[in-house]
């Protein structure tokens, strides 16, 4: 079909309404997302008993590690925070430099983790090494995966800002990023509370 | 370089998985011509990257029905395999007999019916709630991607590699990397996750587009059943698809990075697969069942020419089924071991579910009473659904008690019952709502007399299919048997066997049915929009619909809106002007996509890391350049809707001018061409 | 929800309060864990109060539900899935768990 010239302005009110259902669509991901990190904790609590003879988490979690963890994932949300309030105030230059706190922090947590799970491979009880390692690993990379990918986006996001400005589509898209990594520091409450809790107890 | 991939996979070993792998390369190239005949370039930028949802669920029924011939030939021959293998090896080695019945099962849930399903509410429900377009565009393409690139997965393991052999259920450890080290379980874990990725998606979708884009005036209780059964059937596979997607990953990380989730050693636990699997397994019964429910809905009000009798308690009936699937899963594993209050408390969860069900077989019923009944083909397959569907449905709760289960579990009369729910529930469902919207697709009816010729095969063919089996089940078969020696079994599995071929008389009916009713469809042609003197809105915009739906966007003031705007003669008034309208550009994104997860998959499958990690970059890379583009929407300015409008008017007035002498339900009604002032 | 900071005009004010509380709520359980003050079912029970308050802690402060100003579907979509989770998560246990017993005791 030959279709005519584009003509882009569009009404004030279609543009908020796509964004509120875009805004609801990710709020129902999120939503389908959570209900695979709690089948995954489910998991995880099925199995952690199942050592098979193999190291626990007694001998391999360190309380100081998580705590820390739990502080850079806690204090990057916070900061992300500020990005949002930066962003209703539209103070470009303050929302790219809190954005970029947000991801130091976020990449600190991920290098930690990367670090921890190395340390576990090296001593012998990687993923393979029993049923309580496989869900362990997998419950707790699953959210470093989503962290990563967050990361990732907001770095993308960095980038949309510097180019575009605080135009609409990208406020619209920087709210998402901020339910996502919210949501995240959500998820990591119950990591620490029924995975590295209970592991070291 | 190629992972475990070498010349090996091909299927040189025997005779008919040779022949398997032709009859796929035949369709693929096929396909091929059938791309080139119609133009690379007019396929690619009117089908492969649009984003219209009408275009989007030609192409998901597209790939149904090509699905079912793929698993229909699946059918028979397991079918002719049992009829003849009494002390004998028939014609089929176990092996290959084990692929053939977990690939039938796999194709028939996952790239048949999902396919047919998600198809047909593409097709209607924005058209029947009054919207231009679903919620994300874009995201529909992809979902229909990732569906294909599922899909292309299990078809392209007949013809490299071999499919799993542990059942469409894959249950560990036989799953597991200790008994099926070969790649069958792998490209169904894939096709599997991929597919259902898109489903999460397109649940996702049709959620916000049903809360959110409906007309002004439709209120919840206004919206159509099939509307209202796809709203329900979303919510479920945003919500239950996770739970498959669980278990699939953790079983593809036990055989990829020999993890211990469900093995015997090291601590695994495979029964948490199976509570996993079915968590997920049976909401998706009711996915499939209920959008079926709403098209024998809407069919049943059209054709008894009557408002559909307890609109609200079939709308409760469907949401408490909604939330009770949820709540009954166990019952696929009542053998398991569990103890007696947990297998009591499941069963009797199964048992309550079947009550909404039988609320909405009165109200069908009562539908039908005193109504004019007309027997167009898709009337047909709702009548053989109600009076089939209560067998299945009475065996089923039979099936719910736990002591009677601990008999029949694992036999053929759990073959016989399910198939009795998905064959006349789910599958007459969709062809009915395949016959009753395609002129709505295609803007010309099928042909009604084929279509009632395959009705009659597929009813006849079930019943001879299937209810061999119950007795079969009752006299002890185990189900999935390549072979056996009981002398009694024999002549029922041959009935069976004859009812499978009356079966594949109706498929060629259905075949017929398309290429008579395209080569007559001068004389079928729907002008109007309103073949069937319909009572929802989708009946309201012209056959085919214009890209953006509605014009203008209909007022809605009463449950059967259409119906309602017929009555009051305000259907086809036309608007004082006509405004620009938004809509979504065409992208290649979501076919790229599906593309990327084709080869991601296929790379995983083979263990071939390079190409794995290069596909997932791409996919990302595909992601973030969509998700960078703010120019993803054009305008089709007022005068070309007003020229395509234009052009729906002359052709209406030139039916009333004509007088529509051959009963045209449009003469009656005498649209209004009036412009209104 | 955030994109509602530009309409209504969040302040600072919540993340600081949100923070404070998380930070007080995570302290809470790894002190006791760390210190051992408690025996272990009481240690247990406090960290799974702790966890679910800081939930809720962060779902108002950070992601500002509250039942006025957020929109219904989105309030609901959350109870759905809570009430799911519950199903999911606890039907899990109750089965894996007497299959445990009646299997390997």
């Amino acid at each position: 079909m030959n279709l005519p010239a584009v003509i882009p302005a569009l009404p004030h009110a279609d543009r908020a309404e796509a964004y509120e259902q875009r805004a609801f669509g990710f709020w129902l991901y999120l939503m389908s997302d959570a209900l695979i990190f709690a089948l995954l904790f489910a998991t995880y609590v099925v199995m952690a008993p199942n050592t098979d003879g193999g190291p626990t988490g007694q001998t391999l979690f360190s309380l100081s590690r998580a705590f820390v963890e739990t502080l850079l994932l806690l204090f990057s949300s916070a900061a992300f925070g500020v990005a949002a309030v930066a962003m209703a105030a539209g103070k470009k230059a303050e929302v790219l430099r809190w954005l970029l706190v947000t991801f130091i922090l976020g990449l600190a947590f991920v290098a930690m983790e990367i670090d921890e799970f190395r340390g576990m491979v090296l001593a012998g009880a990687g993923p393979d090494r029993s049923g309580f390692l496989s869900a362990f690993f997998t419950l707790v990379g699953t959210h470093g995966l989503h962290v990563s990918a967050g990361l990732i986006w907001i770095l993308v996001m960095i980038g949309q800002i510097a180019v575009k400005g605080l135009t609409a589509p990208v406020a619209s898209r920087l709210s998402r990023l901020g339910l996502f990594w919210h949501f995240l520091d959500i998820v990591w409450v119950g990591i620490f509370s029924v995975v590295y809790l209970p592991g070291v107890m | 370089m190629l992972g475990k991939l070498t010349i090996d996979a091909l299927p040189f070993y025997s005779w008919v998985a040779m022949g398997g792998a032709v009859v796929t390369v035949l369709g693929g190239l096929a396909v091929a011509a059938t791309i080139m005949r119609l133009g690379v370039r007019y396929t690619w930028s009117e089908w492969l990257t649009t984003v219209d949802h009408k275009r989007i669920g030609i192409m998901y029924i597209m790939l149904a029905l090509v699905m079912l011939l793929r698993g229909f030939a699946d059918a028979i021959m397991m079918r002719a395999q049992q009829a003849v293998a009494f002390n004998s090896d028939g014609y089929l080695p176990p092996d290959h007999f084990d692929q053939i019945f977990s690939s039938h099962g796999t194709i028939m849930i996952f790239f048949m019916a999902m396919p047919f399903l998600s198809g047909l509410m593409n097709l209607v429900v924005p058209q029947q709630i009054g919207a231009r377009d679903v919620a994300f565009p874009f995201m529909n393409s992809v979902s229909l991607w990732l569906s294909a690139a599922g899909a292309g997965l299990v078809l392209i393991s007949l013809v490299i590699g071999t499919f799993s052999t542990a059942g469409w259920t894959g249950y560990p450890p036989y799953s597991g990397l200790e008994y099926s080290p070969d790649v069958g379980v792998d490209y169904w874990i894939w096709a599997v996750l991929i597919a259902g990725v898109g489903s999460t998606l397109t649940g996702i979708n049709f959620i916000v587009t049903i809360l959110k884009r409906r007309a002004p005036g439709m209120t919840l209780m206004r919206m159509p059943l099939f509307t209202w059964t796809a709203f329900c059937t979303s919510v479920l596979m945003t919500f239950a698809f996770p739970a498959l997607t669980v278990a699939c990953a953790l079983l593809a990380l036990d055989r990829t990075f020999g993890m211990h989730f469900f093995t015997n050693t090291g601590g695994g636990n495979p029964m948490n697969y199976i509570n996993l699997f079915w968590m997920w397994g049976h909401p998706e019964v009711y996915i499939l069942i209920l959008p079926a429910f709403g098209i024998f809905s809407e069919v049943v009000a059209t054709f008894s020419r009557k408002r559909l009798f307890g609109y609200a308690s079939l709308v409760l009936a469907t949401a408490s089924i909604a939330i009770l699937s949820f709540t009954v899963w166990l019952h696929h594993f009542f053998t398991m071991g569990a103890g007696a209050n947990v297998n009591a408390v499941f069963g009797i969860a199964t048992m309550v579910i079947a009550v909404p069900t039988g609320v909405k077989v009165f109200d069908w019923l009562f539908t039908m009473f005193r109504g004019r009944i007309e027997f167009h083909p898709s009337m047909l397959w709702t009548l053989g659904f109600i009076v089939s569907f209560v067998i299945g449905g009475m065996t089923g709760v039979l099936l719910a008690l736990p002591p009677a289960d601990y008999l029949m579990h694992n036999s053929v009369f759990l073959v016989a019952h399910f198939h009795n729910m998905i064959i006349p529930g789910v599958l007459f469902g969709y062809f009915a709502g395949y016959m009753y919207w395609f002129p709505k697709a295609f803007g010309f009816k099928l042909n009604e007399q084929w279509g009632k010729r395959s009705f009659w095969c597929w009813v006849i063919g079930f019943y001879l299919a299937f209810m061999p089996l119950y007795v079969l089940g009752f006299m002890g078969m185990p189900r999935r048997m390549e072979h056996y020696n009981a002398p009694e079994w024999q002549p029922y599995l041959i009935v069976a066997m004859l009812g499978v071929c009356i079966i594949l008389l109706g498929i060629v009916c259905m075949i017929v049915q398309i290429m008579v009713s395209i080569r007559q469809r001068n004389k079928a042609l729907d002008l109007t929009g309103d073949p069937w003197n319909g009572r929802t809105l989708e009946w309201l915009t012209s056959s085919p619909a214009a890209p953006y739906n509605f014009a203008v966007l209909p007022e809605v003031c009463d449950r059967d809106a259409f119906h309602d705007m017929k009555v009051h003669g305000i259907a086809y008034r036309r608007p004082a002007r006509y405004e620009d309208i938004e809509m979504p550009k065409s992208t290649a994104a979501g076919v790229l996509l599906g593309a990327f997860a084709f080869l991601l998959g296929f790379a995983m499958i083979w263990h071939i890391w390079w190409l794995a990690i290069a596909s997932a970059l791409a996919a990302a890379a595909t992601l973030i350049a969509r998700g960078c583009n703010d120019d993803t929407e054009y305008v089709l300015p007022a005068s070309e809707v007003q020229r395509i409008e234009d052009g729906r008017y002359e052709v209406m007035a030139s039916i009333v001018r004509a007088g529509a002498t051959e009963g045209e339900p449009v003469a009656a009604r005498k649209p209004s061409l009036e412009r209104a002032t | 929800m955030q994109h509602e900071n530009a309409e209504t005009g969040h302040g600072l004010s919540p993340y600081i309060t949100g923070l404070v509380l998380a930070l007080i709520l995570t302290a809470i359980p790894f002190a006791l864990v760390a210190t051992g003050l408690l025996p272990k079912p009481a240690t247990l029970s406090a960290i799974m109060a702790a966890a679910v308050v800081q939930i809720l802690v962060h779902l108002r402060y950070f992601l500002h539900l509250d039942l006025k100003s957020t929109p219904r579907e989105n309030l609901l979509a959350l109870l759905f899935a809570a009430v799911l989770i519950f199903f999911m998560v606890g039907g899990t246990f109750w089965i894996m768990v007497d299959l445990h017993h009646r299997m390997m005791m």
